[in-house]
């Protein structure tokens, strides 16, 4: 027997043993997830629950560029909401760290080919609860390079642009983007290099709210967060895997944030 | 060892037996004198529909056939021509693709002996991205793109018109649904072959879309005397009623979205977002929607996210 071959068969016969992996309780069940909760969540109390909503479009057709959203309605004291992707070589996305804000977000991630998206959120009481989607994709998202490193804008890195709208309860819906490459180093002869961590604080130093960045996250991510009972203006602190700083500063509200019908 | 070989040998043989028996069954219509559409159902690309989802046409003119746009695979384009056989002897002429888009080109291997033609802005996006565009159809069609490769047209269409057979065509070079539209005006019979531009009640897609170039072009098509109207994807009209049907969806879903991001919404907030009923003869309206999304709000919420706040 002629070695591919012999390797065709060890193949097929390694498929069967992963698939007998699959938590019966997981409502996407995915053959990958045992695996991402022993990676990223050992030894932790985890509980399947739809008081977590993940949404995004069913059917991916630019896997650099997926827009995912994350809301928890219904759970108390949400600290961290992690965004994982159980089909990608890097399983965890981001963490979020709702300090002041609404346990709720969204974010533009890259995907490597047809998988579960999910979103843990954990309670004070230290249990992760986690919803999630599949979602449909050609292949490639994380193992491309990006714009920037094919040659692109680097005079603009680390910049930031965004706008805050007030919203009717006193807070301010927050929307901002980074200029960044956010490398995987999954590319040959392209070393990881990303954003590690943004921070939302009040211009005095109070913390509103943060995030823990990893590789998946797209190139240039929009950040979408909505700020509870702060209407003032805020900075954005962070760096990325080079110590390069991020630093920015986002005014006052001018306008209300709003619906379809608030405008007609 | 020996059965597991077996049974793989068996399990391929079971593939490429499903594989020789699909068929399109491709039933060209006649429209007008000497015109005929092969209409695509309007759907998204399945193992079912095999990307059978698109309109080709072809015109008998006394000295040969002319074909515009050459389906979604290599077995689409093979079965075209066969089609063609059917209705007259004469030979295929000239075939061209009014755009990039996959189920409008990858038929082109069937007529690789007549040579493909195009504009060189479709041909340039061809040779740059037909692999990658074949590859995710190879996804979603499975077998039924068996042998199918993306061969980049070698001819060059010109704007303008010329005599084939006893018709005047006049090939209009546009833009707007991609970077390179064409449509054909066939003078003699009144036929217009708008290609994407217009889409008839099936929503219309916007992967490569400029919604200010492709409202244009509808306009530059409405003006022309056409009797018949053949779009990319639905039914034949006697009247302009897809090309005002095309344009009200795009309007909707400019000033949708661009009043969307200015008033702060995310791009999932967007997606659902309630579509008018008037748009309910659309297929696909919910789907194509959330694609156009993705494809067009980067766009726009760049303006709404305008103000530099910070540098390094």
């Amino acid at each position: 027997m002629t070695r591919p071959l012999m390797l065709l068969v060890a193949l097929l016969l390694a498929l069967p043993a992963r698939a007998q992996t699959v938590d019966p309780a997981d409502p996407l069940a995915s053959v990958m997830w045992e695996t991402v909760r022993e990676v990223v969540f050992p030894g932790a109390t985890m509980v399947f629950d739809d008081h977590v909503q993940v949404f995004s479009p069913p059917v991916v057709e630019d896997t650099m560029n997926v827009p995912v959203s994350v809301r928890v309605d219904g759970l108390p004291d949400v600290e961290e909401i992690v965004l994982l992707v159980d089909h990608n070589p890097i399983f965890k996305a981001l963490a979020f760290f709702p300090v002041q804000a609404a346990p709720a977000f969204e974010t533009v991630i890259k995907v490597q080919e047809a998988t579960p998206i999910r979103a843990a959120a954990r309670t004070s009481d230290g249990v992760w609860h986690v919803g999630g989607l599949r979602v449909d994709a050609a292949g490639g998202g994380c193992t491309v390079a990006s714009v920037a490193a094919s040659g692109g804008d680097w005079d603009r890195l680390n910049e930031v642009s965004g706008t805050a709208w007030r919203r009717p309860d006193g807070g301010q819906r927050l929307r901002f983007q980074v200029v960044h490459p956010m490398d995987t180093g999954l590319v040959d002869g392209i070393p990881p290099f990303f954003i590690e961590r943004l921070s939302i604080a009040t211009p005095e130093g109070r913390e509103l709210a943060r995030l823990e960045l990893f590789e998946p996250v797209s190139e240039n991510p929009v950040f979408t967060i909505d700020l509870r009972g702060h209407a003032g203006a805020v900075v954005i602190a962070g760096a990325d895997t080079d110590a390069n700083q991020i630093a920015a500063r986002i005014g006052v509200a001018p306008t209300l944030f709003g619906l379809m019908e608030a405008s007609r | 060892m020996r059965t597991l070989l077996f049974a793989l040998v068996l399990a391929w043989t079971a593939t490429a037996a499903r594989a020789a028996d699909l068929s399109y069954d491709l039933m060209p219509r006649l429209i007008a004198p000497g015109t005929y559409i092969v209409e695509g159902r309007r759907e998204h690309f399945s193992r079912d529909n095999g990307g059978n989802i698109v309109n080709t046409a072809f015109i008998v003119t006394e000295t040969g056939v002319v074909v515009i746009d050459t389906g979604p695979s290599a077995l689409y384009g093979r079965e075209l021509r066969a089609a063609i056989g059917r209705v007259t002897p004469l030979p295929v002429v000239k075939v061209v693709n009014t755009h990039h888009h996959p189920d409008h080109f990858l038929g082109n291997q069937a007529f690789e002996d007549i040579g493909v033609s195009a504009t060189a802005e479709t041909a340039d996006i061809i040779a740059r991205d037909g692999q990658s565009l074949t590859e995710n159809l190879y996804r979603l069609s499975g077998d039924w793109m068996r042998g199918t490769e993306p061969q980049v047209p070698t001819g060059r269409l010109e704007d303008g018109a010329e005599d084939i057979g006893g018709h005047r065509l006049r090939w209009l070079l546009l833009a707007g649904h991609t970077a390179s539209d064409v449509a054909l005006f066939d003078e003699t019979t009144g036929v217009l072959f708008a290609a994407d531009l217009v889409f008839k009640d099936r929503t219309p897609t916007t992967p490569d879309a400029d919604i200010v170039a492709w409202l244009a072009s509808l306009d530059v098509l409405e003006a022309l005397p056409f009797r018949l109207l053949v779009s990319g994807h639905g039914s034949e009209a006697a009247d302009a009623a897809p090309i005002a049907q095309t344009r009200a969806w795009l309007g909707w879903l400019d000033g949708t979205l661009s009043t969307a991001a200015a008033q702060g919404l995310s791009r999932t907030e967007a997606m659902q977002l309630p579509i008018p009923a008037g748009f309910s003869t659309l297929a696909l309206a919910r789907e194509e929607y959330q694609r156009s999304v993705v494809h067009l709000y980067p766009g726009l919420e760049a303006g709404a996210l305008r103000h530099t706040v910070g540098r390094k």
